[in-house]
């Protein structure tokens, strides 16, 4: 067949045998999502446009994610008047994935933890970040507003088929190395876009022995190289965390050995250390040594890239029994509701609070320097999210660098980027 | 379709958080967001941009969140066009989808300064800089866009196929 991945995955939503780079198709969809920014906008569309349709209701009221996510707890009038949008739909249209903030996460730590995405599926979602589906072998990405409100109407998408880039990553990861270096590199390797409407597929064995959250951290950060998705491979570990979830059947999808790829890169990541990307752009990375003495004003651990249990342990055994620094905001953004309840039991918090850490209810808040820890004029911080464009997380002078958990827990603790080989 | 007006120069990797910050996301009401558009990459661009104006840049405008906030932003400050040497994808569709009319062209974006006139004929597939007088040609949009494009952006094509 000489097909990606991707390219069998989309083939087989729009009813075709073979689709090629650069042809244009409409594919259905098997889950679309929109937040408290995106839906209020789609929702305006689809109420306006329903009736012109001949049709009274959305596609399918179970295969809509709405997550109130983005300035939750509402952050001030305007912010719970666009949920109340969200919420009012969601009654409307009997819309079975309406998270309350008592159930909710951020959405894409919530959806693969709920077992809505399976692999094989086809993932739209307003929101940039949906590519993180990809960590489970799903097409996902992001779109707009009015591509979320014609997809609730006809369950639709248009899409340009991508060329997909191939990473084989092979070698040892040092110590304190993460699936989020290992993505901040690739982006530094690349560019912000290096990848720009292509699909970038993952593999090798750094791959193979790579946990599914990993996975998910890595895939979540395509778009920061201008990527339309990112695939990984269905194996054991998806299996497995998939089938823990949901009851769904899934489709095991690989790519062909003949298959055609844009171009391919074969990386021994051995040598690669904790990545820091510097402002204001996420293709800024260096190697957490390069770095030199960088005073900083906050932390801020969580996200939908780096915001799951894995994550939250690998903190809480930097903080263990340390002392944040007397300067620095140490802030933690657990994803869900879950990983809270879970990261509780085992203690995390506990240690979290006695570090100096604060803890958040799960919000996007500051990563998009929406609520819950902005930043002031000339102050740094150190972020395992996603973004360090110029004022991101607040004022337009402020400056964010982005990191791994262990860079991020060390540096809270030592007042400047560090590394955690430098804590005593 | 033609359109006329004055340039607006930016560079590369222009951001969707620089286009409307998230600071302002917390409503969609057009006019709102259009009094703080372009704000993080230049604070006086809301204040100075007129009705017509058109914004150009480098590589990979519209980088970043999904948010057509930004491209509504940019269309509800009166600007007719956005031409840029490339578009992030997210905001390409998003511009499609929502009728702002955006040309892709590396080699125009080389040839044109701030402050400059410049018109863009769609049918004849061109950019004029009526200052310099330098003419490029524009690669039309493929058929599928054209129909969107069309249909006055992507709910009146998907009215259209759906009644169909």
């Amino acid at each position: 067949m000489n097909m990606t991945m991707t390219e069998k995955i989309l083939a087989d939503h729009c009813g075709k045998d073979k689709v090629e780079p650069g042809e244009f198709i409409e594919a259905k969809v098997d889950l679309c999502l929109g937040n408290d920014i995106t839906a209020p906008i789609a929702i305006k569309e689809f109420e306006e446009n329903i009736v012109k349709t001949g049709k009274n209701s959305v596609f399918d009221s179970e295969k809509i994610c709405l997550v109130p996510d983005h300035f939750t707890p509402n952050k001030d009038i305007k912010s719970a008047e666009q949920v109340k949008i969200l919420r009012e739909f969601a009654k409307k249209y009997n819309i079975k994935n309406y998270f309350e903030v008592g159930e909710v996460g951020i959405e894409h730590v919530l959806l693969p933890e709920k077992g809505l995405v399976v692999p094989g599926d086809l993932v739209i979602g307003a929101d940039s970040h949906t590519c993180t589906y990809g960590g489970l072998g799903a097409f996902a990405t992001g779109v707009g507003s009015t591509d979320l409100a014609a997809c609730m109407i006809k369950g639709t998408v248009w899409l340009k088929v991508p060329e997909t880039i191939h990473f084989t990553l092979t070698g040892k990861m040092q110590k304190w190395v993460t699936a989020k270096d290992l993505i901040l590199y690739t982006i530094g390797r690349i560019g912000v876009s290096g990848a720009l409407y292509k699909a970038m597929e993952f593999d090798g064995p750094v791959i193979d022995s790579m946990s599914i959250e990993g996975r998910l951290t890595m895939a979540n950060m395509a778009i920061e190289a201008g990527a339309k998705n990112a695939i990984f491979p269905i194996d054991k570990k998806t299996i497995d965390y998939v089938k823990k979830r949901t009851k769904r059947k899934f489709k095991i999808y690989s790519s062909d050995k003949s298959c055609k790829y844009i171009s391919e890169f074969i990386w021994d990541i051995s040598k690669v250390e904790p990545q820091v990307a510097l402002p204001h752009l996420p293709e800024n990375s260096k190697n957490v040594s390069e770095i030199g003495n960088i005073p900083i004003d906050q932390v801020v651990i969580g996200s939908c890239t780096n915001g799951r249990i894995e994550d939250l342990r690998l903190a809480a055994k930097i903080f263990k029994g340390r002392k944040v620094h007397k300067f620095v905001r140490a802030l933690i953004f657990p994803g869900t509701q879950s990983v809270w309840l879970k990261a509780t039991k085992e203690g995390l918090m506990e240690t979290f609070v006695k570090a100096g850490c604060v803890i958040s209810p799960p919000t996007c808040g500051p990563c998009l320097g929406g609520h819950m820890g902005i930043l002031a004029s000339g102050e740094r911080a150190v972020s395992t999210t996603n973004r360090n464009f110029v004022g991101r997380m607040g004022h337009v002078k402020s400056e964010v660098y982005l990191s791994g958990i262990p860079v991020a827990a060390a540096s809270a603790i030592l007042g400047r980027i560090a590394s955690p080989e430098e804590l005593k | 379709m033609k359109i006329k007006g004055k340039v607006h120069l930016f560079g590369s990797n222009v951001n969707t958080d620089e286009i409307i910050p998230a600071r302002y996301l917390n409503t969609s009401d057009l006019s709102e967001l259009a009094k703080h558009v372009m704000e993080d990459a230049d604070p006086e661009f809301p204040s100075k941009v007129k009705p017509g104006d058109i914004i150009v840049a480098k590589e990979n405008f519209g980088c970043g969140s999904s948010r057509e906030h930004a491209p509504l932003a940019i269309k509800a400050a009166g600007v007719s066009c956005v031409v840029a040497s490339s578009f992030a994808r997210i905001f390409f569709r998003n511009a499609i989808n929502i009728g702002l009319p955006i040309v892709e062209s590396k080699e125009a974006v080389a040839g044109i300064s701030s402050g400059d006139i410049i018109s863009i004929d769609f049918e004849k597939g061109e950019i004029i800089n009526e200052t310099t007088g330098k003419v490029w040609e524009i690669k039309p949009f493929p058929d599928f866009m054209k129909q969107i494009i069309n249909s006055g952006g992507l709910m009146g094509y998907i009215v259209q196929s759906t009644k169909n």
